[in-house]
């Protein structure tokens, strides 16, 4: 491995990656390549892989002694797991990047921000598919509305130190992850100051109707309705007639919205908006299409998260597989039967 | 919140100038105190207007013949027929259940053996149905109401005949009578049978699809090539060809025919071009009733051909401004086809979509006759009924009893028998008809009784409330669920100024309010108001091309303004059960087509 070669592995933008880039990028980095790649518009950024943590913790490896210091620390009491865990945090938090990688992360930062002009949002990103491997179990670290450079570095190591947690740590113990095998991927998107947000499923949440997409949306940033801090504007949509058929416009109190220094802000609505739809009917559509579009790319039901940005334009921030209705194992509600009226004798009889 | 109880059946009073009433219909149909055990509701949908004496038989005779063939024909496992009652002139139903699982079992088999047979040979018998309907509408035309002369028909001698024409007053009259009767059972024949599949194709897509609206079933169901859009498109091809021939200018909205047609025929060969493909459209296409075909004086297009020729005027100016009024069908096919497929593209599995396949293919093999089974019946077999019985009202009113021709219809058509037995024998005894004044003084007494009766606001639903209503087939032919009986029997003052019915054609728009309650008021409507009325009957149809919208008390999801509607593209909402009464004619309102709402915009007006 060449200096010049490490970081240009460590780092991968969505343009460069799909799905098949998991194990590399981990989940929330792929399918953001992978939408891209769909045709659906998302806001641009890029992953520091695996190997990007890897470079970064190589030193600390040996300098913390970290296997043999995670290892003993099977069977001990939470007192000693909550505190080496947070030396061991507070060591990697403190741990400078490597040369080589701070340079391409700069690099990439400030083309991606335009020197400082867009604020970024820094996520972990899973290497398990669906996020649900118990290694990684609680870590959804997103840093919102990074503007500096500096905080930017910063997060990106909260993200990887969130690796020793203790919840986590004693996770892995339990299960005998090797800690050799560790990795994480972190992203690094351009943030959208939305006008409005919220989330799609491509079923009924309620009923697993696969025919309808049922859509949040409520002021400014997303994670006010992710948080569940806000009731949102629920719509539910036919995905074949393209009907609403359902609108309740909920009470919007309050809203994210960026702070002047960097972070999210929990803002009052005035009054008069509260009530106030967030979203135009040919606006709701338009998501409903990109949610069809994005369903059919994947072939299975989606849970996404979207934007409108201030000049009316539609990003998603993130589509993953929805699950609580995939894991139900619904049997079918009738099968063929020898002449097609037996099933008027099925009915008619109480039989079904 | 706390609902209101129904009305107990034994609790409602007569209303003020009509406390005979009763008189008016046969002992069986009175309330009976163990009435109150049972929930009953009124059928709105098909009797709208309180009951003259005469038009008793289109409950009866239908109640009796669909009745037979749930309980005792096809025996249907768990449903049997009908019992009505009649309260204030209005006609209030129950239907009764099977419940116990050995007697469901023993009708099952019966029921697969009996169906099956239909079902199996369903577009053969429909073929051979239609035929008959047409031989017993021939057989109805053909039955001779004697005249009664000053001397008997010499033939009857020389033919050595045997009875006199009075003796076949009776027989004629029992003839009418029968064959209406044949119509209503050959009219439930197959029907229930289509239902069926109905219900089973809308039960299967709610639990594939749990949030799926009834007029996206509804739209998979519907074909394209109805009968009862024929005399809409007969009209439409007089209005082309009216101003294919110049005769444009003819036309006026009052449609009345001795004014028009004359000034049709003084325009030469051209005029009479126009008046023979009137003739060749009349019959049969104009045997179309004005209403559902429940009362006397919803007469047929050939009855009142002021009706069909009203409509022209419009048609014409469509036509010359160059709009096309062509159904678009191929437009509707894609439609079908594009929901159809994606609908079973969303099925979880190949054995799902097979039995999709299987139900909506039967669905398609009943439609046309559930669909045109009205036609020959509550339309053209019905209308030629009631104009048979007024030939007996003109034999009645020339013998004095009564005075004039329609007053029969304010008769039980047992008490018409009566009638005729005096006329016979006034005949026969060459004296006056006994007691002269006995019918017309009742006559006088029932159109009173009648006209206050219609002004009575009937509770929709009397008797105790059931705690939920299973059967789909309410839901879809009456558009009555749980829900409906709770809003039914929500407090007054929970008015909301939203009016709840059935999303039954998609799409969101504001406007005029036209109340209309019959056909005469169909001069009011404007260009672009959005219709409001109890119910509407297949000969509307060429008022919807002036709507925006459209609004009804009574009807599911496949009724008849539902599926012209979703043809026009028009946003409508039905079943609301009240918005005649809530909206008043010239209001503002918005029609929410998606969710079924109807909002009163501007309470003021």
């Amino acid at each position: 491995m060449t200096a010049e070669a490490v970081p240009t592995q460590a780092l991968a933008w969505f343009k460069e990656i799909d799905l098949h880039a998991v194990p590399r990028v981990g989940g929330k980095g792929a399918s953001l390549g992978e939408l891209r790649r769909a045709g659906i518009t998302i806001p641009d950024g890029f992953v520091l892989t695996t190997d990007a943590f890897r470079l970064f913790m190589a030193p600390l490896r040996q300098q913390l002694q970290l296997e043999p210091r995670i290892a003993a620390l099977q069977g001990k009491d939470n007192t000693t797991l909550n505190s080496e865990c947070a030396q061991i945090r507070a060591a990697l938090t403190r741990h400078q990047c490597p040369p080589e990688l701070q340079k391409a992360i700069s690099t990439a930062w400030q083309e991606l921000s335009e020197n400082g002009k867009h604020a970024v949002a820094v996520r972990s990103s899973a290497t398990s598919e669906d996020g649900a491997d118990a290694s990684f179990a609680g870590l959804q670290d997103t840093y919102l509305w990074v503007q500096s450079e500096a905080a930017m570095l910063e997060a990106v190591k909260l993200c990887w130190a969130s690796l020793y947690n203790a919840e986590s740590v004693s996770y892995r113990l339990r299960l005998a992850v090797a800690e050799a095998q560790l990795a994480m991927a972190v992203v690094i998107q351009r943030m959208v100051n939305s006008y409005c947000s919220g989330v799609m499923f491509t079923r009924s949440p309620t009923t697993g109707d696969r025919s309808v997409i049922t859509l949040e949306g409520s002021w400014g940033l997303g994670s006010a309705i992710v948080s569940g801090e806000v009731t949102p504007d629920k719509y539910v949509i036919n995905k074949i007639t393209r009907e609403i058929t359902r609108r309740d416009i909920g009470c919007k109190l309050m809203a994210h919205v960026p702070a002047p220094n960097g972070g999210v802000l929990e803002q009052e609505v005035e009054a008069d908006r509260q009530q106030q739809p967030c979203l135009q009917d040919a606006q709701i559509l338009a998501l409903a299409e990109i949610a069809k579009q994005v369903e059919r790319h994947y072939g299975k039901p989606q849970d996404i998260e979207w934007a409108l940005d201030q000049d009316g334009n539609i990003l998603l921030l993130q589509s993953r597989p929805e699950t609580v209705w995939a894991n139900k194992d619904t049997a079918p509600v009738a099968k063929p039967a020898a002449k097609p009226f037996d099933h008027i004798f099925k009915v008619m009889g109480g039989k079904r | 919140m706390k609902l209101n109880p129904f009305p107990k059946p034994t609790s409602i009073g007569p209303v003020a100038g009509a406390e005979n009433w009763q008189s008016m219909y046969p002992y069986f149909t009175h309330v009976q105190p163990e009435d109150d055990q049972r929930f009953w509701f009124y059928n709105s949908m098909h009797f709208s207007e309180p009951m003259s004496a005469f038009d008793m038989i289109t409950a009866e005779t239908a109640y009796h013949a669909m009745g037979a063939y749930m309980t005792r024909v096809f025996a249907f496992p768990t449903a049997m027929g009908i019992d009505y009652r009649v309260i204030n002139g209005r006609v209030y139903i129950t239907a009764n259940t099977v419940t116990d699982p050995a007697k469901i079992q023993e009708r099952l088999e019966l029921f697969q053996q009996r169906a099956g047979h239909y079902y199996e040979n369903w577009d053969k018998f429909y073929g051979e149905w239609e035929q008959r309907m047409l031989g017993l509408i021939r057989d109805m035309n053909a039955i001779k109401v004697p005249e009664l002369p000053e001397y008997e028909d010499e033939a009857v001698v020389m033919q050595q005949r045997g009875t006199a024409q009075n003796h076949l007053v009776r027989t004629s009259y029992h003839r009418t009578i029968e064959l209406y009767s044949q119509m209503w059972h050959h009219h439930f024949e197959m029907l229930m049978l289509g239902y069926g599949a109905y219900v089973v194709f809308f039960q299967f897509c709610k639990q594939a699809f749990p949030e799926i609206t009834d007029q996206s079933v509804a739209r998979m169901v519907a074909g394209i090539d109805v009968l009862m859009f024929r005399p809409d498109d007969e009209l439409k091809k007089l209005a082309r060809l009216a101003v294919e021939l110049q005769l444009g200018d003819i036309f006026t909205s009052d449609g009345n025919p001795a004014v028009i047609l004359p000034a049709v025929k003084a325009r030469g060969a051209a005029g009479a071009q126009w008046l023979k493909a009137l003739e060749t459209a009349r019959e049969p296409w104009f045997n179309i009733s004005i209403g559902d075909g429940f009362y006397h004086y919803e007469r047929s297009w050939n009855d009142d051909l002021s009706v069909p020729l009203s409509a022209l005027p419009h048609y014409i100016d469509l036509v010359k401004q160059g709009v096309s009024l062509d159904r678009p069908t191929e437009r509707l096919k894609q439609e079908r086809e594009h929901i159809i497929n994606e609908y079973r593209s969303l099925l979880g599995s190949d054995d799902e979509k097979a039995a999709f396949d299987q139900m909506l293919g039967v669905c398609h093999m009943v439609f046309p006759y559930v669909e045109n089974h009205k036609f020959y019946c509550e339309h053209w077999l019905t209308t030629s009924f009631f104009n048979k019985v007024r030939e007996f009202g003109t034999l009645l009113n020339r013998f004095g009893v009564i005075d004039e021709q329609s007053d029969i219809f304010q008769l039980h058509y047992t008490e018409v028998e009566q009638v005729l037995a005096n006329v016979m024998n006034s005949w026969a005894a060459g004296s006056p008809p006994a007691n002269l004044q006995h019918w017309k003084t009742i006559v006088k007494e029932r159109r009173a009784m009648l006209k206050v009766l219609a002004q009575w606001q009937a509770p929709p639903a009397i008797g105790p409330m059931p705690a939920n209503i299973e059967d789909p087939a309410l839901q879809m032919l009456w558009g009555i669920t749980t829900e409906t009986l709770h809003r039914w029997a929500m407090p007054p003052g929970a008015d909301t100024g939203e009016i709840k019915g059935y999303a039954a054609s998609a799409g969101v728009v504001e406007g005029i309010a036209r109340v209309l309650r019959s056909i005469n008021d169909f001069g009011e409507v404007q260009e672009g108001d959005i219709l409001v009325c109890p119910v509407t009957h297949p000969s509307w149809s060429p008022l919807f091309s002036k709507l925006k919208a459209a609004v009804s008390d009574i009807g599911g999801t496949m009724s008849h303004m539902a599926i012209v509607a979703r043809e026009y593209g028009m946003p409508a909402v039905v079943g609301t059960g009240e918005a005649t009464k809530r909206i008043k004619n010239g209001q503002r309102i918005r029609v929410d087509g998606d969710r079924g709402v109807v909002t009163i915009l501007d309470e003021a007006a």
